[in-house]
């Protein structure tokens, strides 16, 4: 436990359990059909996005991932309403009900998705680290994929041009494991993926992705290293408890597999942490507890009696000036000016 | 006036845009130390160095989404790419991020990127190398797409692009490189979403866009000396398409023959063909005519490949046709 304090140790805690309940209560809206599509939960992964997240500078940094993306966008200070707003489709969402789960947007806190194309991110970031350096901002550009996307074409072309350009990025493979449904081991060549940084001549470091305080120290190294100009590859081995999505029925793993990783809980290897240097107080993490069952609440409530999107707004958000459309427009025309399941207009 | 040929259109266009905004830069294959793979790009290293003329490897998919990236944090970034066959390697980052970003983040977003290179049939080339890709792009919203058909639209078109504060896919055409036309000396931008007419006529209207425009004035050419006056529509611009100058000018011909040197099924020709049929149906007096490339990959045999494509003598054909003057 190197550099850190009570009042970090709490802040972290604090972070990592705003997500878990956020994402218990997307799961229970999900079950109740108020978010609909694809919802990819964060849970179990919470160290990796809070502990980047304590060390990027969200005034001049950039973070991009792709659709298992409402810890990131919590971690990197967005505002819960908006973001349950948007899971539940409506006008006061993040992206106007446009983007819904996999895609959170807020670039005033540097935060630029929520990318739904596996591994397609990566090359953008890229180009996101590209225009830092080239306005020499002094910033740097964190994203995150998983280990399905490590295989993409797009992860190896874009780290290879971070590294000839050397371009201020961070490249931060969450291992969790599973992709989709299947196991990591039995769709790689390598059995640790920072090996892959040396094909490109950058320094490559796996992390204990449960270990937030670890996550945390090698994402402050990593930073270093991006800001001077040298791109680096972190695999941060970590673990999903829900599905791929909520439609995942799970059957590739069993139950024991989650338990076992669930006894490796980041909150609860923080809280042991700190527990045994006698940081720990009861009643402050239950207060901490029950403001994050509150803030997860009041973001049901605020996306609950959020109004939905008027239909006129399909045809904005497209192009910046005169929007224009091929063909005709017969979208307000052919649907009902009242939205059936709201009775609003 | 000065002439010029579509290639240095182009890079003049490159050229005064970069002199105005230092957020341009052009990336691609051979850009830089190479001048360009058909020499687009001709001494922009020289003058605005390396930071802003970019030799990129050859990963068109890395180096279009490292172009998005940029965009959507602050750059003007032109991606050359070396032609837009090799552009399908990167349909991904164009359909799904430069097109999709500022609609999936509620209009946060802004991605003013240019994307170009030559597009089209060239010549001995076989399939691969010899592919008019257009509806690709145009059939997605989000972005815009234009064909310029002659120098002077080249360089006013590229420099709207740029300027664009969405993205553009720019259709050139390596057999128009090239090509001389007169260009304006003046600093002239020709805007997006405004159709030219070519030539004026009362008898057919002929739409076409990019390299076979000049088969549309050859036809044309040759139907006036058989006493027939047809009218020439250079789109310029496929996305958004200029409806009213087509409707307009059908609804004094009565009589439209759609050119595209695409393969026909979900072309713009075949959109624009509909288009017509839909908005002037009662003022039409033939069906709408469309000459499109033959619906087969393209052969290597020159006198194959030239028989798969639109040509002069199957324009007028068809202007015959809708004329019923056909022999």
């Amino acid at each position: 436990m190197s550099e850190w304090n009570i009042e970090l140790g709490w802040k972290l805690r604090n972070d990592m359990v705003r997500i878990r309940r956020f994402e218990e209560k997307a799961g229970q809206m999900y079950g109740l059909r108020k978010i609909g599509g694809f919802c990819h939960l964060y849970n179990g992964q919470e160290a990796v996005a809070v502990g980047f997240s304590s060390t990027v500078d969200h005034e001049r940094d950039y973070v991009l991932t792709g659709y298992r993306d409402h810890g990131h966008a919590l971690a990197a200070g967005m505002e819960p309403d908006a973001i349950m707003a948007e899971l539940f489709g409506k006008v006061t969402g993040v992206s106007r009900g446009k983007g819904g789960s996999m895609h959170l947007f807020d670039p005033a806190r540097g935060f630029l998705g929520g990318n739904g194309i596996v591994g397609a991110q990566i090359p953008v970031a890229v180009g996101v680290a590209f225009a830092q350096k080239h306005r020499k901002s002094g910033g740097a550009t964190v994203v995150f994929f998983g280990d399905g996307a490590i295989h993409q074409g797009a992860f190896h072309e874009a780290l290879n041009l971070a590294k000839i350009w050397s371009l201020p990025v961070v490249l931060v493979c969450e291992n969790n494991q599973w992709g989709m449904g299947t196991n990591w081991k039995r769709v790689s060549a390598v059995d640790d993926f920072s090996l892959m940084a040396s094909a490109y001549g950058v320094r490559g470091e796996q992390v204990d992705g449960m270990d937030v305080l670890a996550v945390k120290d090698a994402a402050t190294r990593a930073l270093d290293d991006a800001r001077a100009g040298r791109p680096v590859l972190i695999e941060a081995r970590t673990y999903r408890y829900k599905g791929h999505s909520m439609s995942d029925p799970q059957k590739y793993r069993t139950r024991d597999e989650v338990d076992e990783y669930r006894k490796q809980d980041p909150i609860y290897l923080l809280e042991e942490k700190m527990k045994a240097a006698g940081a720990w107080d009861e009643e402050r993490a239950l207060a901490q507890d029950d403001a994050a069952d509150t803030m997860a609440a009041d973001a049901v409530a605020f996306a609950e009696s959020s109004p939905e999107p008027a239909l006129h707004t399909m045809y904005e958000d497209i192009y910046s000036q005169d929007p224009f459309f091929m063909g005709r427009r017969d979208g307000i025309h052919a649907m009902p000016s009242r939205n059936p399941a709201t009775g609003r207009a | 006036m000065a002439i010029m040929s579509y290639r240095e259109a182009l890079n003049r266009a490159m050229d005064e845009e970069m002199e105005h905004d230092a957020s341009v830069v052009l990336m691609g294959e051979e850009v830089a130390e190479y001048d360009g793979a058909y020499k687009v790009s001709r001494g922009l290293l020289e003058k605005f160095g390396t930071e802003r003329v970019l030799d990129t490897p050859i990963t068109e998919l890395g180096f279009t989404g490292l172009g998005v990236g940029a965009a959507i944090a602050g750059m003007r970034p032109i991606v050359e790419w070396m032609t837009h066959n090799f552009a399908l390697l990167a349909l991904d980052q164009v359909v799904n991020e430069a097109a999709k970003l500022r609609h999936m983040s509620g209009g946060r977003l802004s991605v003013p990127i240019v994307f170009r290179g030559p597009n089209g049939p060239a010549e001995y080339l076989s399939s691969q190398h010899s592919q008019a890709l257009a509806s690709y792009w145009v059939h997605v919203p989000g972005l815009k797409v234009v064909a310029p058909s002659n120098p002077a639209d080249a360089y006013g078109l590229l420099k709207s692009a740029i300027r664009d504060d969405d993205p553009v896919v720019v259709l050139e055409s390596e057999m128009l490189y090239s090509d001389k036309g007169e260009v304006p000396d003046e600093e002239t931008l020709v805007p997006i979403g405004k159709a030219a007419i070519a030539r004026a006529g009362t008898d057919v209207t002929i739409v076409a866009f990019g390299r076979p425009v000049k088969y549309a004035l050859e036809a044309a050419a040759l139907l006036e000396k058989r006493g027939v006056s047809a009218e020439v529509i250079d789109l310029r611009s496929l996305r958004p398409l200029d409806e009213g100058t087509i409707m307009e000018s059908v609804a004094r011909t009565g009589r439209a023959v759609v050119v595209d040197e695409s393969w026909p099924a979900a072309s713009v020709g075949a959109y624009v063909a509909h288009r017509i049929a839909v908005e002037r149906f009662d003022s039409l007096d033939a069906p709408v005519e469309f000459v499109s490339s033959e619906d087969v990959p393209m052969p290597y045999n020159h006198a194959l490949e030239l028989a798969v494509q639109p040509s002069a003598g199957k324009i007028v054909a068809a202007a015959l046709r809708a004329l019923y003057l056909e022999e």
